[in-house]
């Protein structure tokens, strides 16, 4: 069945949804199987537009809940198919028994995941709770910090996630409204181009291949689950992040965008740093910029890749500084947040002697004004200048009560 | 960096009137951005959207905003809210409404000392595109009292952003800018 070509100028003002929806377009999905949530509605809503004006060849499929999407997803992409779907919080944490089931499968899936707050209290506002809800679940994660890089960041998902090497699926998060329902300047690809670089999806172990007859799905006990979690492992922490280079390149080439799995700016001299993800690393980068013309070294470190953690390239990117705030924007659940965990992972048993703070932020939506980082960048420097952290390991920024502290 | 915060009720075209106006500066090489706090707001409620211009990429995402322009749509919110918060002195206010600038001065004397210019979006946007979206007629307003863009060129470039409405409807939109600009003061 044909389908048309859209033309778009250079630039197209879009949102984040819109854009990921436009390179879910781009991409010639065989089947999207969604069901709408705030925020990510307008991706689904958008992309069945495109469906229903003839930009679409492939099956959109409506169901009735998340659960039933991502199996949705998983039975099409058993079955040989390029997918993808979209969700965001409550529908995400439905979604989640299902998230295992793909990642276990072996099954390249995107999922575009608008960040938003989990309730209780309900919240439609942005925090990255539902990512790290599923940051154990085998999915490789993307983090975008403008609707550019959630529609570059999509061409780059399908790519590593597709490869015969890696055959793990992908988020590509985005945070909600201030990402998803922010319009901003994005550079487009034209179809073919945009096509091109993810290419011809070539299944691999597909249940639609009779002469290769193969079982999805199965039951192993003790004989041998274990062994099937190991090489997923294996292949999680040796293939994933190669091939991120690789496509990183690949799409620099193409677009002259270039993406890292840890984006370092300003830190080759930075005394202090921040460390963060979603559109705070902008608003970070900003602030930076406003309190080197004070003489205070600063720069920021922002997550592209969150799974698998980019463990070697944020030691990197560390080791020299003198003070490191990890910003977390997830109620840490009676732990240090979870970069405050992962950086000091990366740094223990080194000769690094960074002093780490970790900064809970933004729940629920709660903006993250550039004064609290001007705060946060001069209590970092008061750090590195005492030679120890002057605060307790954990706080909050941007919370009304008494100041909350804790470690 | 140019910033301006729109005061309207969700249904009334701010998030559209928003994004429309950062898709045409968008074409003359500027950067923008353009977003709106929604909570769970139905139509009806109160809400603001706003837009950041400059001629660098936009980083800031914060939501927090002291505004150059404050554009307000809806007649009452200019009595039942407060526009003026986290303006500046030289905070610009274009607002909708059927008194004049000193009656309205009168009874929100929080404008008391501002710079404030007035027009009646809801009636224009009546009698032109007959129904009460007064998101374009704001533009037009903006258009005369910031001096941004040439109106021909603005209107040409909302004939492009409107164009997936029926022709009727763009045109109605075109006549109701343009007395929006001539009728601003």
């Amino acid at each position: 069945m044909a389908f048309d070509k859209m033309e778009l100028r250079d630039i197209e003002v879009w949102d984040g949804n819109h854009a990921a929806a436009q390179a879910m377009r781009q991409c010639q999905i065989d089947v999207v199987s969604a069901y709408p949530i705030t925020p990510s509605t307008p991706i689904v809503e958008g992309y069945a537009k495109f469906k229903s004006d003839n930009y679409v060849e492939g099956e959109f499929v409506m169901v009735e809940s998340e659960h039933a999407a991502m199996s949705g997803c998983i039975g099409a992409a058993a079955a040989g198919g390029r997918v993808a779907t979209a969700t965001s919080s409550q529908g995400l944490a439905l979604m989640v028994e299902t998230l295992y089931q793909a990642s276990g499968m072996r099954l390249p899936i995107v999922l575009n995941i608008v960040n938003r707050a989990l309730a209780a209290p309900l919240n439609v506002n942005g925090d990255h709770s539902d990512m790290y809800l599923c940051r154990d679940s085998g999915w490789i994660q993307f983090d975008a910090f403008s609707p550019q890089e959630a529609y570059d960041l999509n061409f780059i998902a399908f790519k590593v996630s597709e490869d015969h090497d890696v055959r793990l699926p992908a988020i590509v998060n985005q945070d909600g409204f201030i990402t998803s329902h922010t319009a901003q300047g994005v550079y487009t690809m034209a179809d073919d181009d945009a096509y091109n670089f993810v290419g011809e999806y070539k299944p691999m172990n597909d249940m639609l291949d009779f002469e290769n007859p193969v079982t999805h799905g199965v039951q192993t006990e003790e004989d041998w689950h274990f062994e099937h979690k190991a090489r997923q492992h294996n292949d999680m922490m040796t293939k994933v992040s190669p091939k991120i280079e690789e496509v990183f390149s690949d799409f620099e080439k193409l677009t002259g965008r270039k993406y890292n799995q840890v984006e370092c700016y300003d830190m080759d001299d930075a005394d202090v740093a921040v460390v963060c993800m979603g559109t705070s690393v902008e608003t970070a980068r900003e602030v930076a910029t406003e309190m080197r013309a004070k003489g205070l070294k600063a720069g920021v470190v922002g997550l592209r890749v969150v799974r698998p953690f980019p463990f070697a390239e944020i030691g990197n990117a560390l080791k020299d500084i003198k003070a490191v705030a990890a910003l977390d924007r997830s109620a840490p659940g009676g732990a240090a947040g979870m970069l405050f965990n992962e950086i000091a992972g990366s740094l223990f048993n080194t000769d690094s002697k960074m002093l780490l703070s970790g900064y809970i932020y933004g729940l629920g939506g709660r903006d993250l004004l550039k004064s609290h980082l001007v705060d946060l960048f001069n209590e970092l420097q008061a750090n590195a200048d005492a030679g120890k952290v002057l605060t307790q390991q954990q706080q909050f920024i941007g919370v009304r009560g008494p100041k909350l502290a804790y470690l | 960096m140019l910033e301006i915060r729109w005061h309207s009720r969700a249904g009334q075209g701010a998030v559209t009137g928003a994004k429309g106006l950062a898709d045409v500066i968008s074409t003359t090489g500027k950067h923008v951005q353009a977003f709106a706090f929604y909570g769970s707001a139905k139509r009806g409620a109160a809400m603001t959207a706003y837009n950041r211009v400059d001629d660098k990429v936009i980083m800031n995402h914060e939501k927090y905003m002291e505004p150059d322009f404050v554009f307000v749509i809806d007649p009452a919110l200019a009595i039942t809210t407060d526009i003026t918060i986290n303006g500046k002195d030289t905070t610009k206010y274009i607002i909708t409404t059927h008194l004049s600038t000193e009656e309205l001065i009168k009874i929100q004397p929080k404008l008391e000392g501002k710079e404030v210019y007035t027009l009646d979006c809801i009636t224009i946007a009546n009698e032109t595109i007959g129904r009460a979206i007064p998101n374009t007629p704001m533009l037009g307003a903006f258009m005369k009292i910031s001096g941004m863009y040439d109106i021909e060129f603005f209107k040409e470039s909302m004939q492009r952003v409107l164009a997936k409405l029926p022709q009727k409807i763009v045109d109605a939109n075109m006549v109701a800018i343009q007395r929006a600009y001539d009728e601003v003061k």
